[in-house]
């Protein structure tokens, strides 16, 4: 055998000139097992063919480094379960600061509050020198400012600089604005006796309101890694290592990213399937329901494929690699569902126009709201008054829950899609679905299986059943026909022993015939047997013209020249068709069919699966029109397909739902695709969309309305008509409530469970 | 109306109109790609409170790359996000982060933090 050479690259490092590529060059060409080196000193990369059995990357790494230079490790290459581990890791100790941080200041308010309140106790007030008191207020304060609530000041800063203002502004504003008012309260009294003020302070106000942000902070940091979770939990699936078969025959362990294509790969039961692959030697059940949401097993056996991060169960195998990285199915699916977590839903458009301009908007307000209480509140309380109100807007105001409304609702449910085995394309898509009012459906391999299946067995009379489809399987276990391969299946599912048959050969066209037990066997269509001479007795005649009348193909069985049976083949709707149509007409949806078929197979199907309004007798060229057809009687139309021909009718759809196994062509003009060849997905896809755009209305909603009442009451709009005023304590509380309701009420998606009939 | 009045009122009116004009309608830092050899545009944006530049301008049907830096800790810049080319993306402190796209229509696209305080935008020409 021919040996095979394969292929490496490696990064240079420390190449300063072109010489030195020619060095690296003559190091590699001199190393054992290299037939050919190139290295380009622009790109600085160089490309070998090599003999992997007398050499590896590892040798020719060496090379390298023995010429004096160095190979980079290629960085782009980590994997995306890496770089999110740094994330998190990150992310983790962001979280164990800000807990610090908010201790610190928890403590110090809980200190300073009940110092501040003295005056409510006028005999303890006396014995206190005012003056000391603020000065002990002030080092209380302190730490919290400068250590608890830097960041709120370092932000603001920084995003000035930029010209952008955000949260963090509002909150450095307000809590300096009051802390540098009872500064000069403290160290200047003087200046404010004078004027007919008393010089109050407003340290605890300072240390409550960064200790309350820092609160909400907490909570939802804590609860927004929540809303990733399921991506997170994808990612984890991916296997680590993989026993791969060396061309010796010797099995060795070897991590994931060294799995190269076409490696046979072994699998025991029990363990994950390390990438994608064909199953080449052996037979199992596989547990698919991480990547389908199907929770049964699936039989594998020989040519079948197998998907990474799936789960073997009962058998061992081998399977040859097909696609490694990020072609497999996981990292496909994680890759579609993080592109539809970066997407924008249309219904957020009108929260990031007001976004945008929300901060300076609401400094404006609290800057205005300052010149109107100073201009007319009385002389003697009109600073603390102005002061207050001033503070109290800027606290109130919380674009946090504006701008975390639509995308966290979004995360969790493209998350929950996926588990459940329905991949969402973008945020357009899953707001699309909760508008559909009618659902299309293509016949062939959505309600029905999409392949053929024995539906009747009949056997004429005076023959014994389980032996005639014993010899029947016989035959067809050597053909290759689609017809025979749906013999073979129902004679293993009833069991039937599998026993040998001689002479086989195909007649293009009719059928089969071959030798079972010495007996001739013909099976085959009607003109089959009609050419061999055998003829039907009436009862066989009436049998076949009853199951042709049920759209069904008829296969004639005949042992020595004697029409022995019937076998009735058909597309066989799904089990859980009926009940899933049924589910979606329940929701007030209105389920179409369309299908290639005549008119009376499709009024049978139809019937069958309780669907009133069908197209029959529909090309493939004409799919889209009837899309077409819908929407111009006012419909918003989901179409659901799986073929190839259905991609323009899919794109052409308001949405469009690919099925299980579906071809590249119709995910990629698909809004879901449906991982699971089962129509409950449609269902589950409609629901979970309707839940979604439910809770993004429900925040959207509640961050409006929290905004446009609290910035007025916060502002002293009640003040004339009741004599309320919002203490900037209460309004630091409400604003680190209102992000975390959001969050809390996009986590509840996470509960979404799809409608089980 | 006494002097402090008028005082404290014409501040705020200026400080008012100052907030206005410096955060909606003053001049942005502009940045044009730099195109490779290999025909990549290449763009490194510092992220600190904000994006700089924050007016990215690229060519049409060619492919972006764009490096963000992430210099700072705050968690407001945590995210990335870049709707319109469907990309979310974590950035971690005090590293760089390549994000890769291919704009393929001319047009203004806004790309913002995780709340869409901090904005920037890519025009594609």
């Amino acid at each position: 055998m021919e040996p095979t050479t394969k292929t490496e690259t490696l990064d240079i490092e420390g190449m300063t000139c072109a010489s030195c590529a020619s060095f690296v060059e003559k190091s590699l060409t001199r190393t054992p097992g290299v037939q050919r080196a190139m290295v380009n000193f622009a790109t600085e990369k160089a490309t070998i063919d090599y003999l992997p059995a007398q050499a590896s990357p590892a040798t020719l790494k060496e090379a390298v480094v023995n010429a004096g230079y160095g190979v980079t490790e290629r960085a782009p290459d980590t994997s995306a379960a890496d770089r999110q581990a740094e994330i998190d890791q990150q992310k983790a100790l962001a979280y164990v600061k800000l807990k610090r941080r908010f201790w610190v200041a928890t403590v110090l308010a809980i200190i300073i509050m009940p110092l501040s309140m003295l005056m409510l106790w006028p005999a303890m007030m006396a014995r206190v020198n005012m003056q000391w008191l603020n000065y002990g207020l002030l080092v209380l304060t302190l730490p919290v400012l400068l250590y608890s609530g830097r960041e709120f000041f370092t932000s603001a800063w920084n995003g000035f600089k930029h010209r952008a203002a955000n949260m963090d502004t509002l909150i450095a504003v307000g809590t300096g604005a009051a802390f540098l008012y009872s500064l000069a309260a403290t160290v200047v009294p003087g200046w404010f006796m004078r004027r007919g003020i008393m010089p109050e302070v407003y340290y605890d106000t300072t240390a409550t309101i960064i200790a309350l942000i820092l609160l909400g902070k907490v909570l939802e940091l804590r609860a927004k890694t929540q809303t990733s979770a399921a991506i997170k939990a994808l990612m984890g699936l991916q296997a680590k290592t993989a026993r791969v078969v060396r061309p010796d025959g010797q099995e060795v362990d070897v991590p994931i990213e060294q799995v190269q294509l076409n490696d046979l790969v072994v699998v025991r039961p029990g363990e994950k399937v390390a990438t994608d692959g064909v199953i080449e030697e052996g037979t199992s059940a596989v547990d698919e329901a991480m990547l389908t949401g199907e929770s049964l097993p699936v039989e594998k056996k020989t040519g079948d494929p197998v998907f990474g991060a799936t789960l073997n169960k009962t058998g061992s195998f081998r399977f040859r690699v097909t696609k490694v990285g990020a072609d497999t199915m996981l990292s496909q699916i994680v890759k579609l569902v993080e592109d539809a977590q970066g997407s924008r839903a249309p219904i957020q458009r009108l929260a990031d126009k007001v976004s945008a301009i929300f901060v300076p908007t609401v400094v404006v307000i609290a800057i205005l709201t300052f010149v109107l209480w100073f201009d007319l509140a009385p002389v003697e309380a009109r600073l603390p008054l102005a002061l207050v109100n001033f503070v109290a807007v800027l606290i109130i105001a919380c674009p946090c829950a504006l701008g975390l409304a639509t995308p966290t609702a979004i995360m969790v449910s493209t998350g929950k899609g996926a588990e459940h085995g329905v991949l969402i394309r973008n945020a357009e898509a899953l707001e699309k679905a909760h508008q559909v009012n009618t659902v299309l459906l293509d016949k062939t391999g959505t309600i029905t299986r999409g392949e053929p299946a024995v539906t009747d067995f009949v056997p004429a009379e005076g023959q014994d059943a389980a032996q005639l489809l014993q010899v029947v399987a016989a035959v067809e276990r050597q053909s290759e026909h689609p017809l025979a391969e749906a013999v073979v299946r129902y004679a293993d599912a009833q069991h039937a022993p599998a026993i040998p048959a001689t002479g086989f050969q195909a007649i293009e066209g009719k059928g089969a015939q071959a030798s079972v037990n010495g007996q001739a066997v013909l099976i085959g269509n009607f003109r089959l047997l009609d050419e061999a001479g055998i003829s039907l007795s009436p009862t066989v005649r009436r049998q076949a013209d009853e199951l042709l009348g049920q759209a069904k193909t008829v296969l004639y069985v005949a042992v020595n020249k004697q029409a022995v049976g019937l076998i009735g083949v058909a597309d066989t709707v799904r089990d859980t068709s009926a009940a899933a149509i049924k589910r979606l007409q329940g929701m007030g949806i209105e389920v179409v069919m369309m299908t290639g078929d005549n008119p009376q197979t499709a009024a049978q199907v139809a019937g069958q699966v309780g669907i009133k309004r069908y197209f029959a007798e529909v090309l493939p060229s004409g799919k889209a029109g009837k899309v077409k057809e819908l929407q111009a009687e006012g419909r918003v139309v989901a179409m659901v397909g799986d073929g190839i021909n259905d991609a323009p009718a899919l794109a052409q759809a308001d949405i469009g739902l690919a099925m299980g196994g579906g071809t590249d062509v119709a995910m990629e003009a698909a809004g879901i695709t449906l991982m699971r060849s089962d129509l409950q997905g449609v269902v589950t896809a409609i629901e979970l969309s309707r839940q979604t755009i439910r809770t993004i209305k429900q925040n959207l909603f509640f961050a409006f309305i929290y905004n446009t009442l609290g910035i007025p009451v916060a502002a002293g709009l009640l003040y004339p008509f009741f004599g309320i005023l919002l203490s900037p304590m209460l309004a630091a509380g409400a604003m680190a409530l209102s992000s975390v309701s959001v969050l809390t009420n996009s986590l509840r998606l996470r509960s979404f469970s799809p409608a089980k009939n | 109306m006494d002097t402090a009045e008028i005082i404290v009122t014409l501040t705020g009116l200026a400080l008012s109109a100052f907030v206005i004009w410096y955060f909606f309608f003053s001049a942005r830092q502009t940045a044009s790609a730099v195109s490779t050899s290999s025909g990549v545009q290449e763009v490194d944006i510092t992220v600190k409170g904000g994006y700089s530049p924050d007016v990215i301008e690229v060519e049409r049907g060619k492919p972006v790359q764009l490096s963000f830096y992430r210099d700072e800790e705050n968690s407001c810049s945590e995210e990335l996000l870049m709707p319109d080319f469907s990309i979310r993306r974590d950035l971690p402190a005090f590293k760089t982060t390549l994000v890769e796209l291919l704009p393929q229509q001319a047009g203004t696209f806004t790309f913002t933090c995780g709340m869409g305080m901090l904005r920037g935008s890519l025009v594609v020409k």
